[in-house]
């Protein structure tokens, strides 16, 4: 009997701590600004899902989606740089290395390390990099920071705009998950 | 007895784990089917049809955005048969400046002033339909424009110096569908009414069909043509049809047409009505559109 109820106890807690954490609301924003040009745009409906158990982490983030305060840079984002036409989606497909020190199941602030596939413009490259997920009331919320070089992901800068547009782009990601039921 | 129990309730809590793990794996495949569930194809419209919201002279089937300010200043050179001693035609220019204004997404005004008849002329412009793809598409969009002239040249005839004879008007529908990435095509059929016009020979009303196409050539780049065949009340011992053709090109903030055309006019009713050049005897010149954008109210919300 004893064990009977240490078995439950054991897959009732391993059944809360693996668990998919998701969302379809998150934001993910990107600068290439310079000192001429303000070049920003926010995308506030970027899908994640996070899998506690296993570690693998994944976005999807639709180009269409990202909101410039120029309408005619937002014209341009689609139409000339990110051909979001033909390249509908980004995604990032990866893992967390250090899953271990993470707590999902404790309220704290935790630094992530993840590793995994991007895919912008329909190129596709490893990439790795630092976050943070901060857990409260068992809700995660990821954290991060990065850049990338138009360059690797066959985006053209023409001449005539070269001064305008940072080389390398960076991202910042903030999604607040949801356990999954 | 207790020893079977165990080992049954173990298989079977292994089971589960197993089946729960089995379950975790190819995750990334789960987030593609979870956003799939909802993956009604949405309604999306179609946008960039033209480059700028003027084929070359006519108005295009494109809309300004929401409290975007486009100040336009429009060129027309003298006539490239004018020769090396008239630098092709560049020794002199005809123009116009004007402001248009996004005032709703489907809502733009303007105003503009040409050196042509001195001339300053309204307009207001409406979409009536946006053309869409995916649930509850439309296959074009409908556009109506409808604009003001008003000659400021002095009136020499005394009887005749009545605000009433300085003015002209257009009205405009504009049916267009972008097909594809590369190929744009609209039919703006327009009628043309003038107060005052010179002579009985002319008709106070005459109507165009505009036919306005674009072919991409890169990102960047665009091939234009522009022409109104007249249909009804034209003089046909003065009235030429207009027809331009050019190159969009965009920089940045910039969209700039380069063309030639056989039109001085730069309004509706000018280009309509009052072309005499003939393409056919080589009466015509080069010009140029420039559009500079700027954001007036910064967009919040409006995403494709």
């Amino acid at each position: 009997m004893k064990s009977i109820v240490f078995s439950i106890l054991v897959f009732a807690s391993l059944n809360s701590y693996a668990q998919k954490f998701m969302t379809k609301t998150g934001s993910v924003a990107f600068s290439a600004s310079t000192p001429i040009e303000k070049i920003e745009g926010i995308n506030k409906s970027s899908a994640c899902l996070l899998d506690s158990k296993t570690g693998s982490l994944d976005f999807i983030v639709s180009i269409k989606s990202f909101v410039f305060e120029k309408q005619l840079m937002q014209e341009h984002f689609n139409e000339n740089y990110m051909e979001s036409d033909k390249f509908q989606k980004s995604s990032f497909k990866g893992t967390i290395l250090n899953l271990s020190s993470i707590n999902f199941s404790k309220d704290g602030e935790y630094n992530a390390e993840v590793a995994g596939k991007l895919t912008i413009h329909g190129v596709t490259k490893d990439i790795k990099s630092v976050g943070k997920i901060i857990i409260k009331n068992g809700k995660p919320n990821l954290k991060s920071s990065f850049s990338v070089l138009l360059a690797d992901y066959k985006i053209d800068i023409p001449g005539a705009v070269k001064d305008k547009i940072s080389k390398d782009v960076k991202i910042t990601i903030n999604c607040m998950l949801e356990a999954m039921k | 007895m207790i020893i079977k129990f165990k080992e049954i309730l173990l298989s079977a809590f292994l089971l589960t784990i197993n089946i729960y793990a089995n379950a975790q794996t190819d995750s990334s495949s789960d987030l593609e089917k979870l956003l799939g569930e909802d993956n009604t194809p949405k309604k999306e419209y179609i946008r960039n049809a033209f480059k700028s919201s003027r084929v070359i002279n006519g108005h295009s089937m494109e809309m300004l955005g929401k409290g975007v300010l486009d100040f336009r200043i429009l060129h027309r050179f003298g006539m490239i048969k004018g020769g090396y001693r008239e630098l092709f035609g560049l020794d002199q220019a005809s123009m116009r400046f004007g402001f248009d204004y996004g005032i709703s997404k489907n809502f733009t005004i303007g105003i503009g002033r040409s050196t042509f008849n001195k001339e300053i002329d309204g307009f207001a412009k409406y979409r009536i339909v946006h053309q869409s793809k995916g649930a509850k598409s439309f296959p074009i969009s409908i556009i109506w424009v409808s604009g003001i002239t008003l000659n400021t040249t002095k009136i020499l005839e005394p009887e005749l110096k009545k605000i009433e004879n300085r003015l002209g008007y257009y009205h405009q529908a504009i049916f267009g569908r972008k097909f594809g990435n590369a190929f744009t095509l609209q039919l703006s059929p327009t009628l043309v009414h003038k107060n005052l016009v010179d002579t009985k020979a002319f008709s106070n009303d005459m109507v165009a069909l505009g036919i306005g196409a674009r072919i991409k050539l890169s990102n960047r780049s665009a091939f234009i043509i522009d022409t109104y065949p007249l249909l009804y009340g034209a003089n046909n011992n003065y009235n030429i049809f207009p027809l331009s053709v050019g190159f969009d090109i965009e920089t940045g903030g910039h969209v700039f047409q380069l063309h030639v055309t056989n039109t001085k006019g730069m309004n509706e009713k000018a280009f309509i009505a009052e072309t005499s050049q003939d393409w056919g005897k080589g009466e015509i010149q080069i010009g140029f559109n420039l559009s500079r954008v700027f954001t007036v109210v910064a967009n919040k919300d409006e995403s494709w």
